[in-house]
């Protein structure tokens, strides 16, 4: 696979810089534009993205409303440097549209969700399977505008694997149950001896109908929904939509608030990588990390239920603000965590660099090359362990990390070693960020009376529908969320794309040559999330 | 790394002390287990996890449990790869749709005696997942429930707690 950032023909404008001529802009979205095209204008953007490897595909859906039903395509420039973020928008009267997969195969799993959610047809999508929906719902279509109802005691089609065909091959099939304390998703292998022929993942059992919940409910619901779409990244989530209710209503939120979900995002993505650092090294036989590692995940996630009431932080940041402000110990109870760290982490990182036995294991080994990273727009440590420098933190920006000094570490191997130093990395940047967070957070405003109001706004009543969307970096990578609220201030359609829909794909090619032994540290250092891809 | 172990050796290990066995846990379990059981079980129990749909947020606080500072296996409840090597289904999530024939399955791969706990929210009403389309609902409509522990996600110490009260019950012999 070739590097294709650079393929963008000179002689034509980039589809950034003509957007207007794929339809008007609609006046209802922020932040960034959308435009609503016709078929030829979708037919257009399909060109472009085989034309121009720069232009990122970062989220596709669907939407049904009185007007019918629409697919949404969000995009991201990262050839010109800018980042420009928009997102084009086709009506489908006849319930279908071209697919996109041919040009970006990222595209594949997201429209076989729409075809499953929503009965819409992408013409030509190279994998038409179903994907979520495995026959068992008892119901077809659950988002469309008229679902159809199906005998739900009848047994489930079966579901193909794809063929895999030679000589001494043979299957080995895992899941959905799994044989450690972890999410469920069925593994297809086809290996030859010990080697790897090919990986089919089979995801969709942890789905929920987390959409079809959302749907019509307050603001208020449709968080707490949210906050358990993955909940390893509860925050993260809960900021993107926060972010997208507040961006579609207008509303500017306490800058405390900004302040402290920045904090908790930190915290966040703290323990999950110190967690998993740990868990890798375990995959690899060297227990020694996960049993020294593993209580300084324990140390940030009771930091975190001291400051916040909560170890996940769950229900912490609502739209509008955050729930509870930090406990008036927490500042300082932070400062002491992160020298606690500072301490004890760096001896631990210096153990995995010089234990050559575990590097055996992690160098070369579940190689993901930069041209594929880049058809996926794969974000996070999968992505920045194979050359993408991509965080939301920095494009498109949000508070306070604008004013916030941090490093996005890159490296180009791609292998479990770089996915793993990526992480330490960001261990250590979100050290620096938790410090100056804590120092130069705005103070406990206080009224004439004495009283503390809390670091949250009333969500204001706009009497008309409005959209809005969110590019959030957890610590996974870049969540988007697109919301659209009904005039009454309920959610009419709110669709979160967890960065793991980006990422699942990858994993399939990262073990191909690789020893069947070695999944086990694959799989960990992508660690894409079950329960926020399966929805 | 050898200093961390000459540390560890010296300064004695990090765990904490066990919580004392949740009281409503020994309450909702008393009558539940056979005489012939408990004494086949002795004081220690297997438990296999199984996700029936969860957010991942209860998993996270079972990783937790096998954590140093809680270290569950100092109290013979371990977590094992195979529901033929297990006592305990520990259930987490609304149960979707998807997961039903599986968690089945599980159950009926686990040998006799058996107990299930249910874990978390939406494994003892479905929590904020109720009423979807893709989920069946609360694992006793699936599996009968022997102990349900609360909490969303429930702490470790109150996992411990409700695990601790399993074992009494089951090495109790009345």
């Amino acid at each position: 696979m070739t590097d294709q950032t650079d393929t963008a023909s000179p002689n034509t404008a980039r589809l950034f810089d003509r957007l207007d001529t794929l339809g008007p802009r609609a006046v209802e979205h922020r932040p960034w534009p959308r435009h609503l095209t016709d078929r030829a204008g979708w037919l257009t953007l399909i060109d472009d993205l085989e034309k121009d490897g720069g232009l990122a595909l970062i989220g596709l859906w669907a939407d049904a409303d009185a007007g019918g039903h629409k697919v949404h395509a969000a995009l991201r420039d990262e050839a010109s440097g800018t980042g420009a973020v928009a997102v084009v928008s086709l009506p489908c009267p006849d319930g279908r549209f071209p697919s996109l997969s041919a040009v970006r195969p990222s595209a594949i799993r997201l429209e076989r969700a729409i075809q499953d959610l929503f009965g819409l047809v992408a013409e030509g999508l190279t994998d038409p399977r179903p994907w979520l929906d495995h026959g068992r719902w008892g119901l077809r279509h659950p988002l469309a505008n008229t679902p159809t109802t199906t005998d739900g005691t009848a047994p489930p089609p079966s579901y193909p694997v794809l063929p895999c065909e030679g000589e001494g091959l043979h299957q080995i099939p895992v899941g959905p149950v799994h044989a450690g304390i972890i999410e469920p998703g069925h593994f297809r292998f086809t290996a030859n001896g010990e080697t790897v022929v090919r990986l089919e993942e089979r995801l969709g059992y942890v789905h929920k109908g987390v959409e079809a919940l959302m749907r019509g409910q307050p603001v208020e619901r449709a968080a707490k929904i949210i906050a358990r779409l993955s909940g390893d990244s509860t925050v993260a989530h809960s900021i993107a939509f926060a972010q997208a209710v507040e961006a579609a209503l207008g509303l500017t939120i306490p800058p405390r608030a900004v302040w402290l979900r920045a904090l908790m995002a930190e915290l966040e993505r703290l323990a999950n990588h110190l967690g998993d650092i740990g868990a890798i090294a375990n995959d690899a036989a060297f227990s020694f990390l996960l049993a020294h590692l593993s209580p300084l995940r324990e140390a940030v996630l009771r930091a975190a239920d001291a400051c916040f009431g909560h170890r996940l932080m769950m229900d912490c940041v609502v739209p509008g603000g955050v729930a509870p402000d930090i406990a008036a110990t927490g500042p300082q109870r932070l400062l002491d965590l992160t020298a606690d760290l500072r301490r004890r982490f760096a001896p631990l990182v210096a153990v995995y660099d010089d234990k050559s036995s575990l590097q055996d294991r992690t160098l070369t080994t579940g190689v993901i090359h930069r041209g594929l990273a880049n058809r996926f727009a794969a974000g996070g440590f999968v992505g920045r362990a194979s050359g993408r420098d991509g965080d939301a933190r920095k494009s498109p920006g949000y508070a306070p990390y604008t004013d916030l000094e941090f490093e996005v570490p890159v490296l180009t191997e791609g292998d479990v070693n770089a996915r793993v130093w990526i992480r330490i990395r960001e261990v250590e940047q979100s050290l620096s960020l938790i410090e100056q967070i804590i120092r130069r957070m705005p103070g406990v405003p206080r009224g004439p009376d004495g009283i503390t109001p809390p670091p949250l706004l009333t969500l204001p009543s706009v009497g008309e529908e409005r959209a809005g969307m969110a590019l959030v970096e957890s610590f996974r990578g870049e969540i988007l969320t697109w919301v659209r609220l009904s005039a009454d201030g309920t959610v009419a359609r709110c669709h979160p794309r967890d960065p793991s829909w980006f990422q699942w794909p990858l994993l399939e090619a990262a073990i191909e040559g690789n020893i069947v032994a070695d999944f086990p540290l694959c799989n960990k250092s992508v660690n894409g999330s079950y329960s926020g891809h399966d929805l | 790394m050898f200093n961390h172990i000459l540390r560890a050796l010296t300064k004695g290990p990090v765990t904490e002390p066990a919580p004392s066995p949740s009281a409503d846990g020994l309450a909702e379990l008393a009558g539940r287990i056979e005489a012939a059981s408990r004494a086949r079980l002795g004081r220690s129990l297997s438990i296999r996890a199984v996700d029936a749909g969860s957010c991942n947020g209860c998993e996270l606080e079972l990783h937790a449990l096998n954590n140093p500072i809680y270290d569950v296996e100092r109290f013979g409840l371990r977590f094992v790869a195979s529901p033929r090597h297990a006592d305990v289904l520990l259930v987490t999530g609304p149960v979707t749709k998807n997961m039903a024939e599986a968690l089945r399955r599980t159950w009926d791969a686990t040998p006799d005696p058996k107990w299930v706990v249910a874990c978390g929210a939406c494994a003892i009403d479905g929590g904020v997942f109720a009423g979807s389309y893709a989920c069946v609902g609360p694992v006793e409509t699936v599996i009968p429930v022997d102990l349900r522990i609360p909490g969303c996600p429930p702490r470790p110490a109150e996992l411990l707690a409700g695990l601790l009260s399993l074992l009494e019950h089951s090495a109790s012999r009345g």
